[in-house]
């Protein structure tokens, strides 16, 4: 797809932002498998390579799980990675999510989140990546285009720093944000280029002359030090999340950082909502803010590893919180990012008190009527002291 | 073709010392097929025997770059090497002359069944590797459990030979006709107890462009429940019964590379396997005529299509 720039802009959507990120990085191999809503990204990149503007090795596989698996098998061979899907996707990938990162390889993975069946939809929500919160992968969320475009180009880095080595999730919302047309920036390719590096792994199955085993069978003796060994790793790219963030804001002046606040430095009231329903968020915050109520926004950008400390830093003065999820994990007690914030506020000495709603499944509309009905339930929290309902879906 | 003196100069590649069952078939047709390789291979090993028993960590059999990734997708996993292989080379990260093969292992569970879908996709792909099934019949890795490989009325732990139902009831599936329906260059069946064979076999298919497939016979001790000084004997037998014709596929035209002189009664692969123990019973008996009927009937659709283009 040509693309062409008037003053440094460009109108994409998220899936062509996505791979035109793909092309600039023009990593060494990319196997994919269609699924709406990601296809787009994929459907692109192939022309990219039909074309000639990249020269990376695509394999269309037969399936997600084959994606997966020859993803693995390309980056234990010590190639740079990529490739996308949506919802039943990630979900045929399962098993083989927890062996690259097992594996410690940095694959790079774009999720165009999208719901889960059964019944089928093929609309936004977040029950995809969040079905995969706990595989290993570090999670990226994006709730613009540009952001999406820029968090591939993080996600190279961070994955492939020598610190983690661990495979990457980019998460964006289906539809409102892959095919939704926005103006953003794009960076050079010669910056792109010199940014991301070119990937050495320090071993690799290609390396006929120093063989090496992966995926040997680990008993008891030995198998929890191998995740203990991930866990540090995990926990630790925090760390190389900030580092490449802080280099991408120097580069690019867009600095990202672990989440975004808006307007949340005096809130007495807060909502915390992943993706493109911040955006809606901010608008609902604005306008209250007018009518001279003291709300404000908190979205997490890194979920895996989740910033415990740093959240509940940023939210401590909070009087109400409302923790709006678009994935409800069946636990009875709300959605995840419900209970991640919850438990990160545990240890403050005084806490907000904290609700969680879930909002939108399989694409059910966000209003601004939905957000501004969430602070008035909320202010309501605050005036009263009591909390009727700690955790229900809205937007029903 | 290597002479067996010039093989048993190679270098090892698959190291002893491994946790593989004494008789098992496995061993000697890896280090067969590697020696075959005869230059730097890369190989990949779904879920099964071969890769529990020779990758207990710390420990590795392998003195080649080995990947074991999960069950089903040996075929995904190995078509993932042998792209970032051409993508790197292309690159020049890999030097031009340096020329190295790829291999699958898989058994019957993880070849027939479970991994059928990524093998189906590989070889219309049409990536440059070589495809081994090792067929020992049945899920043995997790206990003796049928697989689709798993020979008529034998008697699994999931197919037992009970009061009524006397093992396993289907014929098993024709993985190599299954194969060679994918047109791929070549694709053969082979025996550990024809080194010869199965070594020009494996040679043929590492060297040919594209993608090569092997299956097997392994026999398994365990889950056949006979002696391990009996396994290439029993290979033998499998072979010399016409159970197991040796044949390969080449272009699309097959070819017999073993008739036996005499064919030999079934039973004399059966009577020894304790899995075939209860046809040995004379109410039983109808169940072997029924098994070499069938088994007579593959054959001549075999030598029916000898020296023809499928």
């Amino acid at each position: 797809m040509a693309i062409t720039m008037t003053k440094g802009q460009v109108g994409l959507t998220g899936n062509t932002a996505v791979a035109y990120a793909m092309k600039q990085i023009n990593p060494d191999v990319c196997a994919a498998y269609p699924i709406t809503p990601s296809t787009g990204i994929i459907e692109d990149f192939s022309g990219y390579v039909a074309d000639g503007a990249v020269d990376t090795e695509l394999i269309t596989v037969e399936s997600e799980h084959s994606a997966m698996s020859a993803c693995i098998g390309a980056a234990a061979a010590g190639a740079r990675v990529m490739t996308a899907t949506s919802s039943q996707g990630l979900a045929l990938m399962w098993e083989m999510l927890y062996i690259a990162s097992g594996m410690r390889l940095p694959i790079i993975l774009t999720d165009v989140n999208r719901a889960l069946s059964a019944p089928i939809n093929i609309h936004c929500d977040h029950s995809d990546s969040m079905g995969a919160r706990d595989s290993g992968w570090i999670q990226l969320y994006s709730e613009t285009v540009q952001e999406a475009y820029d968090n591939i180009f993080l996600a190279v880095r961070v994955a492939e720093h020598p610190r983690v080595l661990l495979p990457v999730m980019v998460c964006l919302d289906g539809f409102i944000t892959s095919h939704a047309i926005e103006n953003i920036s794009l960076i050079d390719d010669a910056e792109v280029k010199q940014f991301v590096g070119e990937y050495k792994a320090a071993q690799h199955l290609l390396d006929t002359d120093n063989p090496i085993t992966y995926g040997a069978m680990s008993l008891p003796e030995n198998y929890i030090e191998f995740k203990h060994e991930q866990s540090k790793a995990m926990a630790g790219s925090k760390e190389a999340v900030l580092d490449v963030s802080r280099e991408f804001g120097k580069k690019f002046g867009r600095d990202y950082g672990l989440f975004e606040t808006y307007r949340l430095e005096d809130a007495e009231t807060a909502i915390v909502i992943l993706n493109s329903a911040a955006g809606t968020t901010k608008v609902a915050v604005d306008a209250l803010r007018k009518q001279g109520m003291k709300v404000g926004l908190l979205r997490p950008r890194l979920f895996r590893p989740f910033p415990f400390n740093e959240i509940a830093a940023a939210l401590k003065h909070v009087k109400v919180l409302g923790v709006l999820d678009r994935a409800d994990s069946m636990s009875g007690f709300g959605g995840p990012l419900f209970n991640e914030v919850r438990s990160a506020l545990y240890d403050l000495d005084a806490r907000p008190k904290t609700v969680g709603r879930i909002y939108g499944l399989g694409g059910r509309d966000y209003k601004l009527k939905d957000a501004v009905a969430v602070f008035g339930e909320l202010d309501r929290i605050r005036e009263t002291g009591k909390i009727d309902t700690l955790t229900k879906y809205i937007t029903l | 073709m290597a002479t067996l003196k010039e093989l048993s100069k190679q270098d090892e590649l698959l190291s002893g010392g491994h946790r593989l069952c004494a008789g098992c078939g496995i061993p000697p047709i890896v280090r067969l097929v590697l020696r075959a390789a005869n230059g730097p291979v890369v190989a990949t090993t779904a879920t099964g025997c071969l890769e529990v028993g020779t990758t207990i960590y710390p420990y590795t059999a392998w003195r080649i770059p080995w990947i074991h990734s999960a069950f089903e997708n040996a075929a995904a996993t190995i078509s993932g090497i042998e792209t970032a292989y051409r993508a790197l080379k292309k690159r020049g990260r890999i030097p031009e002359d340096k020329n190295i093969k790829f291999i699958a292992f898989g058994g019957d569970g993880g070849t027939y069944d479970i991994g059928l879908q990524a093998l189906s996709g590989a070889l219309e792909r049409g990536h440059n590797f070589l495809y081994l099934c090792y067929d020992n019949g049945a899920y043995m890795n997790t206990g003796i459990q049928r697989s689709s490989a798993t020979p008529f009325y034998s008697n699994t732990t999931t197919s037992p030979a009970g009061k009524v139902i006397p093992g396993k009831q289907e014929w098993r599936k024709d993985l190599t006709r299954i194969v060679v329906a994918h047109n791929v260059p070549y694709a053969a069946q082979a025996s550990p107890h024809n080194w010869s064979d199965l070594s020009k076999k494996a040679e043929k298919a590492l060297n040919i462009e594209g993608p090569t497939f092997l299956n097997v016979m392994s026999p398994c001790p365990l889950g056949w429940y006979t002696k391990p000084e009996d396994s290439i004997k029993l290979a033998k037998l499998s072979v010399d019964t016409c159970y197991w014709p040796l044949y390969e596929v080449e272009n699309g035209v097959l070819k017999i590379t073993y008739k036996p002189k005499e064919k030999k009664p079934l039973l004399d692969w059966l009577k020894p396997q304790g899995r075939f123990k209860h046809l040995m019973t004379p109410e039983n008996r109808h169940l072997l005529d029924k098994f070499q009927e069938r088994v007579d009937l593959e054959w001549q659709r075999l030598l029916d299509l000898d020296g023809k283009r499928l």
